[in-house]
C-alpha cells in the first residue's frame, strides 16, 4: 500500500533519529539535511537505504544528491512507491 | 558399469585451533595521506573511523607477513608442522601471477609437499578460505589447514587516489583449522555478486601496463555503491550463517565484520540489535583496511586483549572485490 507524504515524512523522521539521534520533530520537509541537520553523506547513504527497505523504494545514487532537504527526499519517495 | 569406488571416511566437524597474525612495521596516521588528495585528518576519522593503518616498509614483503602470521598461528595451535596437510593463502597482491604463495610458504615452514594454493576473494578471502578448511576437513581430504589472508597493498595504491588508497593497510592474518568430533566452524554462507564486478577494480591491466597504455594499475573503488551494497545486504546474510548454524543474532559473543569502515562496522550493529555486551572488532581504528588479513587481525586483538575469549561465538563476514562475499560462526579456540 501506497504511504501518504505525512507517513513518509514521520517514517523518514525515524530513520534521522536512530542514525544521527535528531529529535524527530526537527525532521522538518523544509530542512536541509547537511546544512540543518549536520547530516554527513555516510550517514546519508544509510539512511536513504534504510528508507528503500522501509518504504519499498529504489533511489538511485545519481538521485540521492538532488535530495538536498526532508521535503525533497519525501517527495521523490511519493513518487517512486507509485 | 564402472566401479564404484570406496567412499572416503568424513569427519563431523572442525575447529579452528589458534590465531596468528603480522602487521605491517610502521604506522601511517592520516596526516601523511591527506596533501596529495585534499582531505584532511577529521575527514578521513569521522567518515571511515580510521587513525592510523600499518604499512610494510619497502624490504618487508606480502610473503614475510604470511610466514609470520602463519607460524605463530602454527606455534600456538600446537600440533607439529608435520600434522599440516594444506595451507590455502588468500591475497591480492603477491606480485607473480604463478607460482602461487602458498607453494612459496610450504617449503619456507619446512613442508614442502603440502596441498597448497591461492584463492582470489579479496575482502572476503579469509572466510572463503576458511569455508574451504572446513569442507576439506569434514571430506576426509585433510586433517589440519593453515589458513592465511595476506596483503601489502601498499604495493597497489596511488598517493593521489582519493577512492580507496588512503583505507588501506598492510598485514596478515592466520589461522590453523583441524578436525572435531562436533562443528565448531558452521556452514559457510557465500557468494558474489558480478553485476558489481568493477565496483572495486584496478585501473589498468598488467598487460596494458607491459606495453605502456596505463601507469602502474593501483586499486579504485567506486566507494558509494560498496557502501550501500554492505549496509542493505550484510545484516541478512550474517542471520542466514547464524540460522544455519542453529543460533540467532542473541547468541553472539564477538562480531568481527570485514574492517573496511567503522561507519558500515556501526551500522551493522544497530541493524543486528547487537547489545553492548557483544564484543566488535574494531581493528580498523589502528591497522586500515587490509583486505584479506583484517578479520583474522581484528580477531587476534581480541583475542590477545582478553576482549574474547576461549568458547566465545564469533561471527565474521567480509565482502569486496567482485562483491564476493563469505562469512560463517566460528567458536573461539
Ligand atoms: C570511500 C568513502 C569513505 C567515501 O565517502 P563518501 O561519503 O561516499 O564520499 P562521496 O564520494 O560521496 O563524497 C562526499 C564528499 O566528500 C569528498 N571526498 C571524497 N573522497 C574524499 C577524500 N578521500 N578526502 C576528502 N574528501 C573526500 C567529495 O569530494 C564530496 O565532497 P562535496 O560534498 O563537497 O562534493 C565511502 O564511500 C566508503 O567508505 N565506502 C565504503 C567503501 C569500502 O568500505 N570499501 C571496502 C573495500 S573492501
Amino acid at each position: 500500500m501506497a504511504h501518504t507524504e505525512d507517513e513518509i515524512l514521520a517514517g523518514l523522521a525515524e530513520i534521522v533519529n536512530e542514525e544521527t539521534g535528531v529529535a524527530t520533530e526537527d525532521v522538518l520537509l523544509e530542512k536541509s539535511f547537511t546544512d540543518d541537520l549536520d547530516i554527513d553523506s555516510i550517514s546519508m547513504m544509510t539512511i536513504v537505504v534504510n528508507a528503500e527497505e522501509k518504504f519499498e523504494v529504489r533511489i538511485p545514487d545519481e538521485e540521492v544528491k538532488n535530495l538536498a532537504t526532508v521535503g525533497d527526499a519525501v517527495k521523490y519517495i511519493a513518487g517512486a512507491q507509485a | 558399469m564402472a566401479p564404484s569406488l570406496r567412499p572416503r571416511a568424513t569427519v563431523p566437524g572442525s575447529r579452528v585451533l589458534a590465531y596468528g597474525a603480522a602487521r605491517g612495521d610502521l604506522s601511517v596516521p592520516n596526516d601523511d595521506l591527506v596533501g596529495p588528495i585534499d582531505s584532511s585528518d577529521e575527514w578521513i576519522r569521522q567518515r571511515t573511523g580510521i587513525v592510523t593503518r600499518t604499512r610494510a616498509s619497502a624490504e618487508v614483503g606480502v610473503k614475510d607477513l604470511a610466514e609470520q602470521a602463519g607460524r605463530e598461528a602454527i606455534e600456538k595451535s600446537g600440533i607439529d608442522i608435520e600434522q599440516l596437510d594444506a595451507i590455502i593463502v588468500s591475497t591480492i597482491s603477491f606480485p607473480y601471477a604463478t607460482p602461487s604463495l602458498a607453494t612459496l610458504l610450504a617449503g619456507k615452514l619446512g613442508r614442502p609437499d603440502l596441498i597448497a594454493y591461492d584463492i582470489s576473494a579479496a575482502c572476503a578471502g579469509f572466510c572463503y578460505g576458511i569455508g574451504q578448511a572446513d569442507a576439506l576437513i569434514r571430506s576426509g581430504s585433510a586433517r589440519h589447514v593453515l589458513v592465511i589472508g595476506a596483503e601489502k597493498l601498499s604495493d597497489f595504491v596511488s598517493p593521489t587516489d582519493r577512492s580507496i588508497s588512503f583505507l588501506l593497510g598492510d598485514g596478515a592474518g592466520a589461522a590453523v583449522v583441524g578436525a572435531s568430533d562436533e562443528p565448531l566452524i558452521g556452514p559457510t554462507v557465500w557468494g558474489s555478486g558480478s553485476e558489481n564486478w568493477d565496483t572495486i577494480r584496478m585501473t589498468g591491466s598488467l598487460i596494458d601496463y607491459r606495453d605502456g597504455k596505463t601507469p602502474w594499475p593501483t586499486l579504485e573503488q567506486d566507494g558509494r555503491t560498496v557502501f550501500r551494497w554492505a549496509v542493505w545486504h550484510t545484516a541478512q546474510k550474517i542471520r542466514e550463517a547464524l540460522e544455519q548454524s542453529g543460533l540467532t543474532t542473541e547468541d553472539i559473543d564477538v562480531f568481527v565484520p570485514h574492517q573496511a569502515n567503522m561507519r558500515i562496522i556501526d551500522e551493522l550493529v544497530k541493524q543486528l540489535k547487537l547489545p553492548d555486551s557483544v564484543v566488535v572488532g574494531r581493528d580498523i581504528a589502528e591497522t586500515g583496511n587490509t583486505s584479506a588479513a583484517s578479520i583474522p587481525l581484528a580477531t587476534h586483538r581480541l583475542l590477545e586483549e582478553g576482549s574474547a575469549r576461549s568458547g566465545d561465538v564469533l561471527v565474521q563476514f567480509g565482502f569486496g572485490a567482485g562483491l564476493a562475499y563469505a562469512g560463517q560462526v566460528v567458536i573461539l579456540p
